[in-house]
């Protein structure tokens, strides 16, 4: 079932596909079994991030995005990631209403996902829908998110060329996000630069980028973050054209990255992540639950709260146990 | 560990702007647990099927005042058979007068709610008759 | 309003009053702990002297056609002339609305209300692949001027008023209208009516979209110039609440989001157009809806008159009275209507009919009782059109104006509907108007935690409505006559366009579309242009196609 799942996919069937990152999502046992084919098919794909605080019109600029590439011919995959809500674990997925005129475009697939609150989840899914993504041959992947929290963060990691978006009159949040911006970051974006403080923002963003030469990730390579200013959505024609320049910046970042080696070392990190994250979910997890739901994992918290023994020797035994098996 | 959630998409077919039933529906099913994909007004039948389809969704509720669920609803349903995705429920809510409710069930859709239908029958209603599919 | 002595009088009466209350509370408790009105506004037990101490007569209530024209804008109330009985009507096809306005003038209706079908509202001919399913549905298909020469047959364009609803393609209509007026020899400054075209409430709350918000206004301000110039008698935009409140707003959102409206396109005809507030405010009209709490509709209504007011004189520097009067048509709340025993909805409307009149409406459309099952009966219409004909000629409430005033409650409640309104409105003009607004999604969030909260509130019977979720029967089967609009409208109405289509000059259209073209991208007032091609047969499509292409498509953001 999980391997039929995969060769349609492989055979560009997008009901599996998003089946499969549905799979993925909600953590359905074995569903890595599917992930085997998919991951040696996986293929030369560009896998771009794009973050901002909420409200900073990500989705929109992903939609146009998606446009001036589609007049390329390029095919391309949205991942979405909008909020659950904390009380009822359910979410309204609202960022793709804004790509609604590509839903009928074959080459354009757009997935939302949910954080599910789940921490560490969240960012796996991700890596694994790129994954299925391009599986899928997609050119182009477009990983959109929130970049508040670690969480997004870390799902950003995932991304060849990060995007991070900013609007003026944002305030202190900016004060807040900017250390984990300026790790991140490879364009900035200042949309609806029409608005009040559009100059003061450049401003700030001309002091980040110059701290960033000096200690940023691209600054060894010789990678100048350059700053792009998006003006209202609602003046279409210059808003295609600046995008369209957003694109080419992008290209030439992607471009960059082939020729100074760099997306090699990306890749490198985004495998050690997943290698990481599969040794946990393979190894760690299981042991975890068994020992839970043996009532093991309790009687050993007895243990250490009556000072019996140390959690190292425990945890050594535990290991013993384990690795023999 | 798995934790499937019903994954449904509201969406409003057609010209008609009144959304006020499907944004309040929207909310009703987050505040339920459920993930919402919520595509708003103004889609033809087309992206309607496009979108369910690639967000695997258990549920598509479609929601007309126009007059036209006539041929709107029977429309979507037509279309996810095309594709295959005749698993996905296809509900519906609106105007619609009792003499057309024979010809929509026929069309393939599950159950029609009118106006004065509460938000918890209508949540209900999706918990007994959609397990999130294996 | 009142002496010390009075005051202090009151104030020991109530308290009296005060010690008997706790009494009988302790026999008999409150059937419920809050009690508001259906926008969940707290109401008191009752209401004196002290509650609307700080109104002064002069300044705040005065005279009918005195201002702050709380209590009308004519010296002689109904007695001179009843509201306008104007009844909404489309169905299919031109011909189909024809007959059932010359059914309606004889009933003695007195102005014509017209409803557009879907794609007709939203800019497209009937033979778009987005009009499928819904051509005729819910109002008339109007494709070209040949159409709206049968929608119009034999109805006396100087001497019968019509109102029009239609949004983004308003210029495109009331072209047809100013055109087929032409033609028939009528002299623009004879004719009468109204067109809706208020474009920011679509955005906020009905969703009929066209282009962006910014060039949205600018079409309606060249209506506005237009029509100060050419077309004096003509309304040309009826700032709606009606549908603000039908998406689920409170009666202090549906007055405060309906004036701010207003404001924007005042802001815009003055600035944009260098017009002067006296030469155009005089012919804008308001659309309020009557809800099914009493007394706050009456309360919003005098609120509103008051409001517009204070904003033309203070906010505009009026000069003309007449600037500062607001006029407005008022519609039954479509939304209180139950689709469940639906005969209670003639007592719904004719209580929300009722409440318009008390609040001083000029034009009134009720709803008929199986509106929220299809298009109205003729049947239905009749029971509508006859409560409003009771309330005016049976009833006696229109034997005096503005009965209500100095009462304690309404007053104060008149105050408080102000009060709240106000704060809106500033806090929208702090955001930079209410196009700002609207791109924030401000009013679009309010309407909707304003909606959610109400259906919760019905879910939990907190609020009652009869036959939903109080007093309903089991297993009730609706059997009442519906109308349905058959399907062989649409062939119909395929087959007149492309008939329009093959005999028209095809070059007359594509030049005057590409003028029409010209025209938005130098700014121009477009109402000329578009005169000139609906005379040539252009349809509605293929002008609104030029709109969205100089200003560019709005889609809806799904703004929660």
């Amino acid at each position: 079932m999980m391997e039929d799942l995969s060769k349609r996919v492989l055979a560009g069937d997008i009901r599996a596909a998003s089946r499969l990152i549905r799979n993925l999502e909600d953590q359905i046992p074995n569903t890595h079994l599917a992930m085997r084919e998919i991951f040696t098919a996986s293929s030369n794909s560009h896998v771009i991030g794009i973050t901002g605080a909420p409200g900073a019109g990500k989705s929109t600029l992903t939609d146009e995005l998606i446009a001036t590439y589609r007049q390329d011919k390029k095919t391309i995959g949205v991942l979405a990631v909008d909020p659950t809500s904390p009380f009822s674990g359910g979410a309204i997925l609202g960022d793709r209403i804004r790509m609604l005129r590509h839903s009928e475009d074959e080459a354009v697939f757009v997935r939302s996902l949910a954080t599910k609150g789940s921490l560490g989840g969240l960012s796996k899914a991700v890596g694994e829908g790129i994954h299925v993504m391009e599986a899928l041959e997609k050119e182009k992947i477009i990983v959109e998110t929130c970049g508040v929290g670690q969480q997004e963060v870390d799902i950003i990691n995932h991304a060849h060329t990060v995007v991070v978006v900013l609007v003026p009159g944002m305030g202190d949040e900016i004060q807040a996000i900017k250390a984990g911006l300026m790790e991140i970051a490879d364009i900035f974006v200042i949309n609806k630069a029409d608005r009040d403080g559009a100059a003061k923002l450049y401003q700030e963003l001309l002091n980040i980028v110059a701290m960033s030469k000096k200690n940023g990730s691209n600054a060894k390579n010789g990678w100048t973050i350059p700053i792009l200013k998006v003006g209202s959505v609602l003046e279409p024609k210059e808003f295609a054209k600046s995008v369209e320049l957003l694109r080419d910046k992008i290209e030439e970042h992607y471009k960059f990255l082939i020729e100074s080696n760099l997306l090699a070392e990306r890749k490198r990190r985004k495998a050690a992540a997943e290698l990481n994250e599969a040794l946990w979910a393979t190894i760690f997890e299981p042991v975890l639950n068994e020992l839970q739901d043996q009532g093991e994992t309790e009687k050993m918290v007895d243990q250490l709260v009556a000072r019996e023994i140390d959690p190292y020797t425990l945890a050594e035994e535990v290991a013993q146990r384990y690795m023999k098996k | 560990m798995s934790n499937r959630r019903i994954r449904i998409l509201v969406a409003k077919p057609g010209l008609d702007g009144h959304d006020r039933g499907a944004k309040v529906l929207a909310r009703a099913f987050r505040d339920a647990g459920f993930e919402v994909i919520y595509t708003g007004c103004h889609q033809s039948p087309e992206q309607v099927v496009s979108v369910a389809i690639q967000e695997d969704v258990d549920v598509v509720g479609l929601s007309c005042l126009s007059g036209a669920h006539k041929f709107l609803f029977p429309e979507v349903a037509k279309q996810l058979k095309e594709k295959g995705a005749e698993d996905i429920i296809v509900i519906g809510g609106g105007i619609i007068p009792e003499q057309d409710m024979p010809a929509l069930y026929e069309a393939g859709l599950k159950e029609i709610f009118t106006p004065g239908t509460t938000l918890d029958s209508i949540v209900e209603w999706i918990n007994t008759n959609v397990t999130a599919r294996a | 309003m009142f002496t010390k002595d009075v005051l202090d009088k009151s104030s020991e009466l109530r308290s009296k009053w005060e010690d008997e209350v706790r009494k009988g509370v302790a026999k008999h408790a409150d059937q419920k702990e809050k009690w508001t009105t259906v926008s969940d506004l707290g109401i008191k037990r009752i209401y004196g002297p002290e509650d609307v101490k700080n109104l002064d007569f002069e300044k705040d209530i005065a005279y009918p056609g005195q201002f702050p024209f709380l209590r009308g804008n004519q010296p002689t109330g109904y007695r001179g002339k009843y509201w306008t009985f104007r009844m909404f009507a489309g169905m299919g096809t031109a011909v189909e609305t024809n007959k059932r306005w010359h059914y309606l003038l004889t009933t003695g209706q007195t102005g014509l209300s017209t409803a557009f079908d879907f794609p007709t509202l939203m800019g497209y001919d009937s033979d778009s692949s987005k009009a499928r399913g819904e051509c005729g549905k819910c109002g008339v298909a109007i494709d070209t001027i040949e159409d709206f020469g049968d929608l119009i047959k034999g109805i006396p364009l100087d001497k019968i008023s019509t109102s029009m609803t239609i949004n983004p393609p308003a210029t495109v209509l009331w072209a047809m209208y100013c055109a087929s007026a032409e033609l028939q020899g009528i002299p623009l400054n004879k004719i009468s009516g109204t067109i809706q075209n208020d474009i920011l409430k679509e955005f906020i709350a009905q969703k009929t979209l066209m282009c962006p918000p910014e060039p949205s206004v600018k079409l309606i301000s060249d209506t506005i110039e237009f029509g100060t110039k050419y077309v004096p008698k003509w309304n040309t935009v009826s700032i709606s609440g009606y549908h603000i409140r039908e998406a689920g707003a409170t009666a202090a959102q549906e007055l405060a989001f309906t004036l701010r409206d207003g404001i924007e396109y005042v802001e815009d005809a003055i600035n944009r157009k260098g017009l002067q507030v006296d030469q155009f405010a005089s012919r804008l009209s308001f659309f309020f809806n009557s809800h099914i709490d009493f007394f706050e509709e009456i309360a919003k209504m005098r609120a509103a008159r008051r409001m517009w007011a204070k904003i033309m004189r203070d906010r505009f520097g009026a000069k003309d009275p007449r600037s500062c009067w607001m006029r407005f048509h008022t519609q039954t709340a479509g939304c209180s209507l139950t689709a469940q025993q639906p005969y209670n909805n003639v007592v719904r409307t004719a209580t929300e009919a009722l409440a318009a009149v008390l609040g001083g409406t000029q034009s009134l459309h009720t709803n008929s009782l199986d509106e929220v099952l299809c298009l109205p009966s003729e049947h239905a219409v009749q029971i509508a059109l006859r409560t409003q004909q009771i309330l005016a000629e049976e009833t006696g409430v229109a034997n005096t104006i503005d009965p209500l005033a100095g009462s304690y409650f309404v007053e104060s409640l008149t105050n408080e509907m102000e009060e709240k309104a106000w704060e809106y409105i500033h806090k929208i003009d702090d955001m930079g108007g209410m196009i700002k607004a609207i791109e924030k999604g401000y009013p679009q969030m309010e309407i909707s935690d304003a909606s959610y909260k109400f259906q919760q509130q019905i879910d939990s019977k907190e609020k009652v409505m009869i036959g939903v979720n109080k007093y309903v029967e089991e297993d009730e089967k609706i059997d009442i006559p519906l109308l349905a609009i058959d399907d062989s409208v649409e062939k119909e109405q395929l087959k007149r366009l492309a008939s329009v289509k093959r005999r028209r000059d095809s070059r007359k259209v594509s030049q005057c579309l590409k003028d029409l073209a010209s025209a938005c991208k130098k700014g121009d007032n477009v109402m000329p242009y578009c005169i000139e091609a609906v005379k040539n047969y252009a349809t509605v499509q293929e002008i609104c196609d030029v709109y969205r292409e100089v200003y560019g498509e709005y889609r809806d953001p799904g703004i929660f």
